[in-house]
């Protein structure tokens, strides 16, 4: 369980162009939850996904992970990074290694683990983001394509089989097929059960359809918190944050406006090509 | 947090001093820091002080921003001091073993001390109140006379304003590459020398290759926009002379005519 009390951050703190980028953040968020984190850009999801692996202190305010206060500075970080698997925006800049083998098993390597393990993480890890590891395991990473940087990049990620794993918009900047790909990954890595994920995405979409409960943040503040259909019901205010519905919820907020009867919130295509059916029906 | 670094930092104002010439502001720092070498009593090092510290009051730079600047070359300063202390050679105070502090030693450690201080400080308000682009427009205007002996002044100064321009994207790229890999456990506080520059292999590699992109990605960007050098360019803001420039430019004469005064009196 992750819980966050009154968490505020301020970059350059002091300085001319100080910055409050996350102001007096609380929430909880039981282990085991596919958590969806919407916000305008500059809104601070970044900021706060950071905090939570320890990355950025806060200037005032705790978090605890299953009761690991990492907040204190007593704590040692190397458990955090253990625990806290970090999958940052654009995560193909930070690859450096001659080969993918090996850029995968910098972090196992960096928790100590024993060579055999190490090699076992780094094969089923390849193999989870969907890369043939035998043919591309003594590969340059740099002459991979983009998206398969990025899979490579997650795959460092999951090697180090953190409980909870935190994606700052893993899809951003790829073509629908490379999109599709990595998000039916993180899905199948959340089926496989046992994990936490939270997924920070401008997508949607995406949002309404795989994440249990969405936190939504706007200028630094936790504006909602529910599941997708509590927030997704609250299309005005989201808007007003420079938000956008998903396209299906959009739609059928549009045909009811027009008249149409329409009365549950959808969040999927499927969802409202059913109610619009039925609502054809009815008038028939 | 790496972004807060400083060194050669614009800090936005609207004083007198941000809206001077850049040829005279860089000029006169110039001057300042030969006039710094040229003093050679404490006298003189007072006068040069209150010059500054005038500057200071006058351009409105919060004086923690200035000590911040300070604080990355400490140690340099530390370690001037320390050799000047041991090393000269005169009138013993203090002996142990082979280590001994002279009067001289003292005298030119404390001079070195003053100097380099009021040095660092007054470079660094040259560039705390000089736009990057203001700075790089007034040397290349500085540097166009030696255009007849072939000297590149427009190139010259088209690469500073890049590598100014640049200095800001490169630590925020830096500062994401370091998160990332602690992020994936990195470590690059403990163990011995070796162990700390191996740490670094995971920084420098992803920050060359970025380093590069953005590089090619601006040569690209300047290319599609014709840019050619060494042709005959013209500018949306010209650098012109006022009677402000002139009066500061008389007041900075009055200091050095003050510094070399008390050099030959005293
Ligand atoms: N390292 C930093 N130093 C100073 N200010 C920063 C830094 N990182 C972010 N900020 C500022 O903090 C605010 C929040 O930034 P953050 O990156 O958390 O937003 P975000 O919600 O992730 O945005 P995006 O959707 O564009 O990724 C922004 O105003 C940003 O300018
Ligand atoms: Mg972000």
């Amino acid at each position: 369980m992750i819980e966050v009390k009154k968490l505020t951050h301020v970059y350059s703190e002091g300085l001319p162009h100080q910055q409050v980028a996350v102001e007096d953040i609380s929430f909880t968020i039981e282990t085991g939850e596919f958590v969806g984190i919407i916000g305008h850009t500059g809104s601070g999801k970044s900021t706060l996904l950071q905090h939570l692996n320890g990355l950025l202190k806060p200037k005032s305010g705790s978090i605890v992970i299953d009761g690991l206060d990492i907040t204190n500075s007593k704590t040692a970080m190397i458990d955090v990074r253990k625990k806290v698997g970090l999958v940052f925006q654009y995560p193909e800049y930070q690859l450096f290694e001659e080969t993918v083998a090996k850029d995968v098993a910098f972090g196992p390597q960096n928790l100590g683990l024993p060579q055999e393990e190490i090699d076992e993480r780094v094969r089923s890890s390849i193999m989870a983001v969907g890369l043939n590891y035998d043919s591309i395991k003594n590969i340059s990473p740099f002459e991979l394509s983009g998206g398969q940087k990025r899979r490579v990049a997650i795959a460092g990620v999951i090697a180090m089989n953190p409980d909870i794993l935190i994606l700052d918009e893993p899809t951003a900047g790829l073509n629908p097929k490379a999109h599709e790909d990595i998000l039916n990954l993180i899905r199948g890595i959340y089926k496989k059960g046992g994990k936490t994920v939270i997924l920070v995405s401008h997508n949607m979409n995406d949002i309404a359809r795989i994440c249990d409960s969405v936190l939504v943040m706007d200028k630094g503040r936790l504006a909602m918190k529910g599941t997708p259909k509590q927030v997704f019901s609250r299309g005005e205010e989201l808007k007003d944050m420079g938000l956008a519905l998903p396209e299906a919820t959009e739609i059928t907020s549009r045909l009811r406006a027009a008249g149409m009867e329409i009365n549950k919130i959808c969040l999927t295509i499927e969802e409202a090509a059913a109610a619009i059916a039925e609502a054809k029906k009815m008038t028939t | 947090m790496i972004r807060d670094i400083t060194l050669g930092q614009y800090y936005p104002g609207n004083s007198w001093i941000h809206k001077l010439d850049p040829r005279i502001k860089i000029i006169a720092t110039l001057l300042y820091i030969v006039a710094l070498f040229v003093v050679r009593e404490f006298t003189g090092f007072i006068v040069a002080f209150v010059a500054l510290e005038a500057v200071i009051i006058i351009s409105g730079v919060p004086r923690k921003f200035i000590w911040k600047g300070l604080k990355p070359v400490i140690l340099i300063i530390a370690f001037t001091l320390i050799i000047n202390i041991f090393m000269i050679k005169g009138e013993v105070l203090w002996q142990l073993g082979f280590l001994q502090i002279t009067r001289e030693g003292l005298r030119t450690a404390a001079f070195m001390g003053i100097r380099l201080v009021l040095l660092i400080i007054g470079s660094s308000l040259l560039t705390l109140t000089t736009r990057p682009i203001g700075l790089t427009d007034g040397i290349e205007a500085l540097l166009s006379p030696f255009r007849k002996i072939g000297l590149p002044a427009h190139e010259l100064a088209m690469m500073m304003t890049i590598a100014l321009r640049f200095i800001p994207t490169l630590l925020e790229e830096t500062d994401k590459i370091i998160k990332a890999q602690q992020a994936r456990g990195a470590d690059f506080e403990s163990g011995n020398i070796i162990r700390r520059a191996k740490a670094l292999v995971p920084i420098l590699v992803p920050l060359f290759i970025s380093a590069f992109r953005i590089a090619q990605d601006l040569a690209m960007a300047m290319e599609a926009r014709c840019y050619g050098g060494n042709v005959k360019r013209t500018r949306m803001n010209e650098i012109k002379m006022g009677s402000r420039d002139l009066a500061a430019s008389l007041l900075f004469a009055a200091f050095l005519a003050m510094i070399i005064l008390q050099r030959v009196l005293l």
